[in-house]
C-alpha cells in the first residue's frame, strides 16, 4: 500500500507545530465565518489568498482546508439557533433544526449536527483517500479535448442545476466568462477587453472578483434591506444527546454520508442536492415521520452528515482533475495557481507531500472541530450578537484590505466596488453567483484546452470531439440541456 | 454600468410586476455587443500553433450573451422572475433603502481615493467608521475607536508582520 505510507507521512508532517497551528487557526476561522452571517468560507479563503502568498503552500492549504470544513460546522450552528441559514448548504438543516431548538432541544440538535459532521467527515475523507488515486489513474489518460469537454460539462451543470431559472444561470456564467476574458491572450499576446487601461492587461485577479461579488455585493445587498429588528437567537447550553437520540441518529449519519460524498464530487450538484435528498430519504424512512416538520432529529442528522461528506467529495475532482464543483473549491484552485502549482492528475505525482499532508490535515481538522464545537457551541452562538453595522463594516474593511494587497493598486478597489454593484444586482434579480465564479476561474483554462485541441487537429473542429470520453461527456451535456423539454413533452403526452 | 440597472429596478419595483428585469436583458445585450466589437478590433492572427487565434472565443461569448438576453427577455415577458436572495440580515418585505446603499458605496469609494495619498491606517479608519455609520451605528466615538484599532492592528500584523503591501501614507515614519 503505497498510498498508506504516503498518508502516514502526511500525518507525521501535519503534526509539526507550524502545521498544527495552521490547522487550528483554519478551523477556528472557518467556524467563525460559518456562524457569522454575510461571510462564508469561499470569501474567507479568497481574502486570505494575498495574505498567505509569503507562506509555505502546504501550510496555506492546511489553513484553507480547515476553513472549508469549519465553515460547514459553523453554518449548522446558525441554522439551528437562528432560523435563517448561514450557508446555502445548511438550508435544509434549518427546517428541522430550528423547530427542535424552539421546542427546547437545541442542545440535541447541535450535538447530532456536530457528531454527525464528524462521522461523515471522517468516513468521507477515508473515501477521498481511496478514490482520488483511482480518479487520477483515469484522468492521466485524458487529453486536451477531454478536459475541454469536462469543463464545458462543469459550466452547463453549474448553470442549469442551481436555482430555478436556467436562463439566469447561463447569464451569470457568461458574465463570469467575459470577466475571465479580460487581459492579454496567453497564446498570441493580444489585449482583449482591456479598454486601453494598462492595469487590466493582466486581467482582473480572482481575489478581486470573488471578494467583490461575495463580500461587497452581500454588504450592499444587506444595506438595501437591513433587518432593523434582529432575529431572535435561541439560547443554548452545552450540546449533548441521550441514548434515544443516538439510536435515531446513527443511521441517518451513514445514509447522509453515502449521499453526500458522490454528489459533492459531481459538478453542479454541490451540497444543496444531497442535503435535500437526505432530508427526503429520512422523512420517508423515519418510524415517526409525523414528527417531521415539528423537529425530528433525523432531519438534522442526515442533511448535516450529507453536507460534510459532500465537502470531502468536492476535493476528489479538485485534486485529481483540477475541476472545482463549489465556490470554495474554485477559489482554492485559483490558490494552487498563484503558488505556481498545477492542479490536475500530475499533482499527486509531483507534490505528494503537499497532497497527503493536506488530506491528513482534514482528519485532524475534523477532530479539532468536534472538540471545538461540542463544548464551545454557546460561545460560538455569542458571535451572532455582534451589532450588524460593525459586522458589515468589518467585512468591507477586510475585503478592501485583501483586494488591495493583491496588486497594490487603487484601481482594484474601484473594480471591487463595480463588482460589488454587479453582485448586488445579481442578488436583486435572483441570478446565482456560483456560475459566475466558476466561469471566471475555469473560462481561461477551457479556452486554452479548446485551442490546444484544435491545434492538434490543425484547426479542424472535429478535434474538439476527441475520443470516447469526451463524446460521452457531450452526451451528458446534451441530456442536461434537453431534459426539461423532454419532461414537458412527457408530462403533456401522459395526462 | 450596473448602476443603470438599479435605477430601473426602483421604477419597476414600484409598479408591482418586475419590469426592471428588462434592464438586466438590456445590460446583457449591451455587454454582448461590446464583447463582439472589441473582438473584431483585434487583428486576426492565426498560426500553425494556434489555428483559431484570439478572436473566435470572444465572438462566440458575445453571440451567446445576445442570445441569452433575448431568451431572458422572452422569459420576463411571460411573467418569469428571479427570486431576490434572502438571508439572516435581509428583510425582503422592505423597499430598497437607497440612502444606506449610497452612503456605504461612498465610504467604500472614499477608501479607494484616500488609500494612496493618506495610507491604509487613515483610509481604513474612514472606511470602517463610514460603513458602520451608513449601516445605522450611532455610537460614533466607539465606532471610531474600533475603526482606529482595527486599522492599526491590521497594519502592524499584515503590512509589517506578514509583508503584505499596505501603504503607510502620511503616517510614514510615525508607524
Amino acid at each position: 500500500m503505497d498510498n498508506l505510507t504516503h498518508l502516514l507521512d502526511g500525518f507525521v508532517n501535519v503534526l509539526s507545530p507550524g502545521n498544527l497551528l495552521m490547522a487550528l487557526l483554519g478551523v477556528v476561522a472557518g467556524t467563525a465565518v460559518g456562524v457569522l452571517p454575510g461571510i462564508g468560507p469561499a470569501m474567507t479563503v479568497a481574502l486570505l489568498l494575498p495574505v498567505t502568498y509569503g507562506m509555505d503552500p502546504t501550510q496555506a492549504f492546511i489553513l484553507f482546508a480547515g476553513i472549508y470544513y469549519g465553515g460547514m460546522y459553523g453554518g449548522s450552528t446558525t441554522s439551528i439557533l437562528l432560523n435563517t441559514p448561514g450557508e446555502s448548504s445548511s438550508v435544509i438543516t434549518s427546517i428541522e433544526g430550528n423547530k427542535m431548538a424552539k421546542a427546547g432541544r437545541a442542545a440535541q440538535a447541535l450535538a447530532t449536527a456536530a457528531i454527525g459532521s464528524f462521522v461523515a467527515g471522517t468516513i468521507a475523507t477515508l473515501l477521498l483517500v481511496l478514490v482520488t488515486p483511482l480518479v487520477v489513474t483515469f484522468a492521466i489518460s485524458l487529453g486536451a479535448p477531454d478536459y475541454f469537454a469536462i469543463m464545458l460539462l462543469a459550466f452547463v451543470a453549474v448553470s442549469v442545476t442551481l436555482g430555478s431559472s436556467r436562463v439566469r444561470g447561463f447569464a451569470s456564467l457568461l458574465l463570469g466568462l467575459v470577466i475571465g476574458l479580460i487581459g492579454i491572450d496567453g497564446v498570441t499576446g493580444r489585449q482583449r477587453l482591456t479598454l486601453g487601461i494598462p492595469q487590466l492587461a493582466d486581467g482582473i485577479d480572482v481575489v478581486v472578483v470573488a471578494v467583490g461579488i461575495f463580500a461587497v455585493g452581500e454588504a450592499l445587498w444587506v444595506a438595501a434591506h437591513m433587518r432593523r429588528t434582529a432575529a431572535p437567537v435561541i439560547p443554548v447550553g452545552r450540546p449533548w444527546m441521550g441514548a434515544e437520540d443516538w439510536r435515531r441518529s446513527w443511521r441517518p449519519w451513514l445514509r447522509g454520508t453515502a449521499l453526500g460524498f458522490p454528489f459533492g464530487a459531481l459538478p453542479g450538484a454541490g451540497a444543496e442536492i444531497p442535503t435535500f435528498l437526505s432530508y427526503v430519504t429520512e422523512k420517508r424512512l423515519a418510524r415517526r415521520s409525523e414528527e417531521f416538520g415539528h423537529g425530528a432529529i433525523e432531519g438534522v442528522a442526515g442533511p448535516e452528515a450529507a453536507n460534510n461528506a459532500s465537502a470531502a467529495g468536492t476535493l476528489v475532482p479538485m485534486l485529481a482533475i483540477g475541476l472545482p464543483t463549489t465556490a470554495t473549491a474554485a477559489v482554492m484552485l485559483a490558490a494552487f495557481e498563484s503558488y505556481g502549482i498545477q492542479p490536475g492528475p500530475l499533482l499527486l505525482e509531483r507534490q505528494p507531500a503537499l497532497v497527503w499532508t493536506l488530506i491528513a490535515s482534514l482528519f485532524l481538522g475534523n477532530l479539532l472541530l468536534l472538540v471545538l464545537n461540542l463544548p464551545l457551541a454557546p460561545a460560538w452562538a455569542k458571535l451572532l450578537r455582534i451589532p450588524r453595522p460593525y459586522l458589515y463594516a468589518g467585512i468591507l474593511f477586510f475585503a478592501s484590505m485583501g483586494a488591495y494587497a493583491v496588486n497594490s493598486q487603487p484601481l482594484d478597489l474601484v473594480l471591487l466596488l463595480l463588482l460589488g454593484l454587479l453582485g448586488f444586482v445579481m442578488r436583486r434579480f435572483g441570478l446565482p453567483v456560483l456560475p459566475l465564479i466558476v466561469g471566471v476561474i475555469l473560462g481561461p483554462r477551457a479556452e486554452l484546452q479548446g485551442r490546444r485541441s484544435l491545434q492538434l487537429s490543425g484547426g479542424d473542429l472535429s478535434g474538439l470531439l476527441g475520443g470516447p470520453v469526451s463524446i460521452a461527456i457531450y452526451a451528458v451535456i446534451a441530456m442536461l440541456l434537453v431534459w426539461p423539454f423532454i419532461k414537458r413533452y412527457v408530462a403533456r403526452s401522459a395526462p | 454600468m450596473s448602476v443603470r440597472d438599479e435605477r430601473l429596478s426602483r421604477d419597476g419595483g414600484a409598479r408591482g410586476g418586475d419590469r426592471a428585469q428588462y434592464g438586466v436583458c438590456a445590460f446583457l445585450a449591451l455587454l454582448g455587443a461590446l464583447v463582439i466589437v472589441d473582438a473584431l478590433r483585434i487583428a486576426p492572427l492565426t498560426s500553425s500553433n494556434d489555428p483559431i487565434g484570439p478572436r473566435p472565443v470572444p465572438v462566440l461569448l458575445g453571440v451567446a450573451l445576445l442570445a441569452v438576453a433575448v431568451v431572458y427577455g422572452v422569459d420576463v415577458a411571460r411573467g418569469g422572475r428571479g427570486e431576490p436572495e434572502g438571508g439572516e440580515d435581509v428583510d425582503l418585505s422592505t423597499a430598497v433603502d437607497w440612502r444606506t446603499v449610497l452612503l456605504l458605496a461612498g465610504a467604500f469609494a472614499a477608501n479607494a481615493v484616500l488609500i494612496e495619498p493618506f495610507g491604509w491606517v487613515v483610509s481604513g479608519t474612514v472606511l470602517f467608521w463610514g460603513a458602520a455609520f451608513a449601516l445605522g451605528n450611532r455610537h460614533h466615538v466607539r465606532g471610531l475607536a474600533i475603526a482606529i484599532a482595527l486599522s492599526l492592528i491590521t497594519f502592524y500584523a499584515f503590512a509589517i508582520g506578514l509583508g503584505v503591501n499596505l501603504p503607510a501614507g502620511v503616517l510614514q515614519g510615525i508607524l
